[in-house]
């Protein structure tokens, strides 16, 4: 692999960046693999790199219905944070934080990581009574949070003119969350991308997986795609929203549904917030990209649905949350929306699994997945690779469904 | 924005509403003869298709019905079939 560094980029300066290699191959697509990926988003290339990396599987493809990072590697708002409420999820959540930490000098990729907090600005008591738990518990797992006053919070968000003493729902306080960062989604996809395909893992893009199937042991045997039969030992579903459209075609039945869920950007400014702010009881939250635009969003469309659009009625709520507590923003010009389709468990936590059929494997109901991603692909790999859970995903097995064991998590931003 | 067909009330704004999720079939009258597995298929996974879908709307802000309604989940279209009990 070529390194990035200042002197390959002096050098090929000098030939007038003619000669630069290409990130990732495309080679022909094999009859066989040891594990096919499915799906070259974040999760499915994270886990392909830690596959090759942490246990040497190297055959390995990771098949993609479209582009490499087209799905919602690149339909979030990048924000990566560890402030959950259960036992189960915040040691997850500290370990992908302390991947993402390093993860610009593993994948020798600028992630443009930038380690600026988060500020959850509180309106009402239950809400505080909720973030105030969750701090302690926090506390016992490493992770960060300090309890802010309002004058700490408007000083820290010169912009946040609204929720005053006579506004519907004043500001009480918040919390700071330090450990929060940004960093560029479509980096994540390609740094990991380029790092597995170096270790020896095939990237097969335009090659859309149309069905499962099964041997006559009943375990896995491999895919049917738009290019043909693959066959493969093990098969992991790593697809966001589609996941039940994939595993119902083996009549494997799974405790998801697919929802849309949309952000929006806006006209570029001049440095104005530096923190991610999240506002719970309002439901918005928004950062500045290092281009200066807004990043927002807001709830998730009600009902399922596999659109990757943005109802007109979704946005409007989030705007108009928004300008209760930033007027000024009203006179800003949203330039982008997107939409993305995620699948959401029976309890709202994730599911890193492998499940009745031998062989086969699912990581779905990402609420929040791109923060996930290097812990994600790390367990993932993991379980693939020795067949057994590793201890952070433990809990969030299909098992637990089984057992009505659930783990009720609410802290994904948007739920109210 | 859906403009939902209220069996009472007419077609209404879809603010009116709040969405009670996929239809599911009726509770098993006898859950002792069910497997286990049987069972928590039946408590927690719900439909999830790519096409049309049954699901339950309340009119909270209306007149407080629920009423099932067929919607493809791709291209939101309601397909009618609105009928009462969810």
């Amino acid at each position: 692999m070529q390194r990035y560094s200042i002197w390959s980029l002096a050098r090929n300066a000098l030939s007038h960046h003619q000669n630069w290699q290409r990130a990732w191959r495309s080679p022909p697509l094999k009859a066989h693999y040891d594990v096919i990926i499915i799906g070259a988003g974040g999760h499915g290339l994270a886990t392909a790199h830690y596959l090759a990396r942490n246990h040497g599987i190297t055959n390995v493809a990771v098949l993609e219905r479209g582009w490499l990072g087209g799905g919602n590697i690149a339909r979030n708002t990048v924000t990566i944070r560890s402030n959950y409420l259960r036992d189960e999820s915040i040691p997850f959540y500290v370990k992908t934080v302390a991947l993402f930490d390093d993860l610009t000098r593993e994948l020798n990729f600028n992630l443009m990581y930038s380690k600026r907090g988060m500020i959850d600005v509180v309106q009402t008591s239950p809400k505080m009574r909720d973030l105030r738990r969750r701090m302690f518990n926090m506390y016992n797992h490493g992770s960060t949070y300090e309890p802010l006053s309002v004058g700490e919070i408007r000083q820290r968000i010169p912009s946040l003119t609204g929720g005053g003493p006579d506004s519907r729902l004043p500001i009480l306080g918040g919390m700071l969350h330090p450990d929060a960062a940004v960093c560029r989604h479509d980096a994540v996809a390609w740094g990991f991308a380029r790092s597995a395909d170096d270790q020896g893992v095939e990237i097969h893009q335009n090659t859309g997986v149309k069905a499962l199937l099964r041997g006559p042991d009943g375990r896995i045997s491999g895919v049917e795609t738009t290019r043909g039969t693959v066959l493969a030992d093990k098969v992991a579903v790593v697809v966001s929203g589609h996941t039940t459209t994939l595993t119902e075609t083996v009549g494997l039945r799974l405790p998801l549904k697919t929802i849309n869920l949309t952000a929006f950007v806006s006209e570029p400014v001049k440095p104005l917030i530096d923190v991610v702010v999240n506002c719970p009881d309002i439901g918005v939250y928004l950062s500045q990209s290092d281009r200066g635009e807004l990043i927002i969003g807001g709830a998730n469309d009600v009902g399922q649905s596999f659109r990757r659009d943005i109802k007109q009625a979704v946005f409007e709520d989030a705007v108009a949350a928004m300008l209760e507590l930033f007027p000024a923003f009203k006179r800003l010009k949203l330039m982008r929306q997107w939409g993305g389709t995620l699948d959401i468990a029976h309890d709202a936590s994730p599911i890193v699994s492998g499940t009745d059929i031998g062989g086969l494997y699912v990581s779905a109901g990402w609420w929040g997945g791109f923060k996930a991603v290097p812990a994600g692909g790390f367990t993932l790999a993991h379980l693939i690779a020795h067949d057994t859970p590793h201890p952070l995903i433990a809990p969030f097995s299909l098992e637990r469904f089984r057992h009505l064991d659930f783990v009720l998590e609410a802290g994904t931003t948007t739920v109210r | 924005m859906l403009l939902i067909p209220c069996p009472h009330c007419g077609a209404r704004n879809e603010s009116e509403f709040h969405n009670g999720g996929p239809s599911r079939a009726r509770r098993p009258a006898d859950p002792d003869s069910m497997s286990d597995a049987q069972w928590v298929d039946y408590l927690t996974v719900p439909n999830n298709p790519m096409g049309p879908l049954d699901e339950k709307w309340w009119h909270v802000r209306g007149c407080g019905t629920w009423f099932v309604l067929r919607r493809d989940t791709v291209t939101h279209q309601l397909l009618g079939g609105a009928d009462h009990g969810a």
